[in-house]
């Protein structure tokens, strides 16, 4: 019986030819990632285990992107902690202030991540970085102390869903919607140890910002990673950018999928996850009776550069309705960089809006754009639980860019349509 | 080992932040953190949860995100042991690193009422509702993960495998 391709990266990486689903294994790993929030406590674990190295100073990865700029002083007393960490481990990949992102845009962009990678990372949307072609997941910050010691995880090798993509989107569509339609479909617990692989001649048209806005929330179906195939877009987003040289793995033909769902991406819709699951979708357009507070263009999922073009194209000349608060947050300093020099910064501002340094802060109710009871907000996170942006009275629905930039200007939901 | 207490009962789907919302996670100190434990989702759970008490829900228990700092909440509480239908991954490896006992039983979770005295035998997986008679049986870990649960978490484990018990 053949692999999955999530199959051959984890063989490869615990030395055996085969492996198949359900084994237990222990596999080397390329990055160990944490955050300000999870990296703390790592290191507390690291120390009080007796570790005094990291395994490679190479292949550990901290950024400080959820509370930063520290958001007050324990926030910073957190900061401090990954700070004096990584000076004295002298690690590599460590970003602060000025330096940092959001970990998820921030990694592919500054290539430490790659084709053929097994990545853990102390964060849940560590599952991003499958559309690169590379096996990576979420674990805890035990699992990232032990990670950084031995540079090792044990994993039990999943079994798949497949997920054969086909045809092209609509143009007021984005991954964003392709990733809300099948968390719809499947449940939040739809793919729950699962990889979600995705494949088929629709692959072709997507792009990477695409492939990692859908691979960052297969967590919000369970998964265990979500991983895209390597081809053009992926060999052309990781030339000149990979710190490492990538490796393509393929899916065997008579790899071994417990299910297989066939998406039709012509007929994606403009969605929208309601209170209080990312499960409970929606048809933008049957959502007109939905007033709205806030309105968050940014996060891990839709920080990207295109998020920001397509935020920019239906902002630009307009301006957010009254009594909303529109708050753009860019994924890294790239990308903030970039949205000054092309005019988007300015077009925000005269729209109404305010753009903040990158940041997870509103999307998991830190600061930045936390909802009083009552309140409501279209954003284009990834999580809408109860209490998830600020009080548990608050709503949060999920959508994507171009939805939320739609619905900052009306003031309700509605899909966005070309003039 | 084994723990015996009341339970408390909660739905599907419940998500780390109801368990610890992450505007208290500004601090990686389990007793600090440990005063909100539940709060979003049961205001009264910090107040009535005693040692030894028993969390039973429905499926993928602590899905969302990767913050160890749920299990430890419900760990540094008292809480003995939870009994779910099923796990969210991240939460599952996490309860096994730290310690947390968690269970899988379906008919468990749907019989057990709030409030009812059980029992739990981690060694032999049967849970046991005092306040109603019935008995029921966990599906047991495989060896792999006995043994760092054995070991007493998993960086105990890595460290030659010396008991905590």
């Amino acid at each position: 019986m053949g692999m999955t391709m999530t199959q051959k990266i984890l063989a490869a990486h615990c030395g055996l030819d085969t492996v198949s689903a359900g084994q237990l294994i222990n596999a080397k790993v390329d990055i160990v990632l944490g955050n300000d929030i999870t990296t703390p406590v790592a290191v507390n674990e690291f120390k009080k285990a007796g570790f005094d190295n990291v395994f490679d100073k190479d292949r550990v990865a901290i950024v400080l992107d959820h509370f930063v700029p520290n958001k007050d002083i324990k926030a910073a007393e957190q900061s401090k902690v990954c700070r004096e960490f990584a000076c004295s481990h002298c690690v590599s990949h460590f970003y602060d202030v000025g330096k940092m992102g959001i970990e998820h845009a921030l990694l592919p962009e500054q290539g430490v991540v790659t084709a053929g990678d097994c990545i853990i990372g102390a964060d849940s949307h560590t599952c991003t970085y499958g559309a690169l072609g590379a096996f990576s997941t979420g674990v805890g910050s035990t699992d990232m102390a032990a990670g950084m010691a031995t540079g090792q995880a044990w994993f039990k090798v999943p079994s798949a869903i497949r997920f054969n993509l086909f045809g092209k989107l609509p143009s007021n569509c984005s991954g964003k919607d392709v990733i809300l339609t099948i968390i719809g479909m499947i449940g939040v617990d739809g793919a729950l140890y699962k990889s979600m692989e995705f494949t088929g001649s629709g692959v072709a048209n997507l792009s990477m910002d695409d492939r990692l806005c859908i691979c960052n929330m297969a967590i919000e179906a369970g998964a265990k990673n979500g991983i895209f195939p390597v081809d053009k877009v992926t060999v052309d987003y990781l030339s000149g950018r990979s710190k490492r040289v990538p490796v393509i793995y393929t899916a065997d033909d008579d790899a071994e999928y417990e299910q297989t769902i066939e998406i039709n991406l012509c007929d994606i819709r403009p969605t929208v996850a309601c209170p209080h699951l990312p499960e409970n979708t929606k048809d933008a357009s049957e959502l007109s009776d939905i007033r709205i507070d806030q309105v968050v263009i940014g996060s891990c999922t839709n920080g990207r550069m295109e998020d920001m073009e397509c935020a920019y194209k239906i902002l630009s000349g307009k301006k957010v309705a009254d009594n909303v608060r529109c708050i753009i947050i860019p994924g890294t300093m790239q990308i903030l960089r970039e949205c000054v020099e092309r005019g988007y910064y300015t077009a925000f501002i005269d729209a109404g809006a305010v753009v903040s340094t990158p940041t997870c802060g509103p999307c998991l109710g830190g600061y930045m754009g936390i909802l009083a009871a009552g309140e409501r907000c279209i954003a284009t996170t990834n999580r809408n639980f109860v209490g998830r942006m600020g009080h548990t009275d608050s709503e949060v629905y999920l959508a994507s860019p171009a939805t939320a930039a739609a619905s900052a200007l009306c003031g309700y939901i509605t899909e966005y349509k070309e003039d | 080992m084994n723990t015996q207490g009341k339970v408390f009962k909660y739905p599907d789907n419940v998500d780390t932040d109801v368990i610890i919302p992450a505007r208290y996670l500004n601090t990686p100190d389990a007793n600090e953190l440990s005063l909100h434990c539940m709060e979003d989702i049961d205001k009264e759970f910090v107040k009535k949860v005693n040692k030894g008490d028993i969390i039973v829900a429905g499926y993928n228990f602590g899905c969302g995100s990767s913050r160890e700092h749920a299990p430890l909440v419900i760990k540094h509480c008292g809480t003995g042991c939870v009994i779910a239908k099923s796990f969210a991954r991240i939460f599952y490896r996490n309860a096994i690193n730290i310690g947390l006992p968690i269970l899988e039983c379906e008919q468990a979770a749907d019989e057990i009422n709030a409030g009812d005295e059980v029992k739990v035998d981690f060694d032999t997986g049967i849970i046991t509702d005092v306040t109603t008679g019935k008995s029921y049986t966990a599906q047991p870990f495989p060896p792999f993960i006995q043994n760092i649960i054995r070991c007493g978490g998993l960086l105990a484990s890595l460290k030659g495998g010396q008991s905590n018990e």
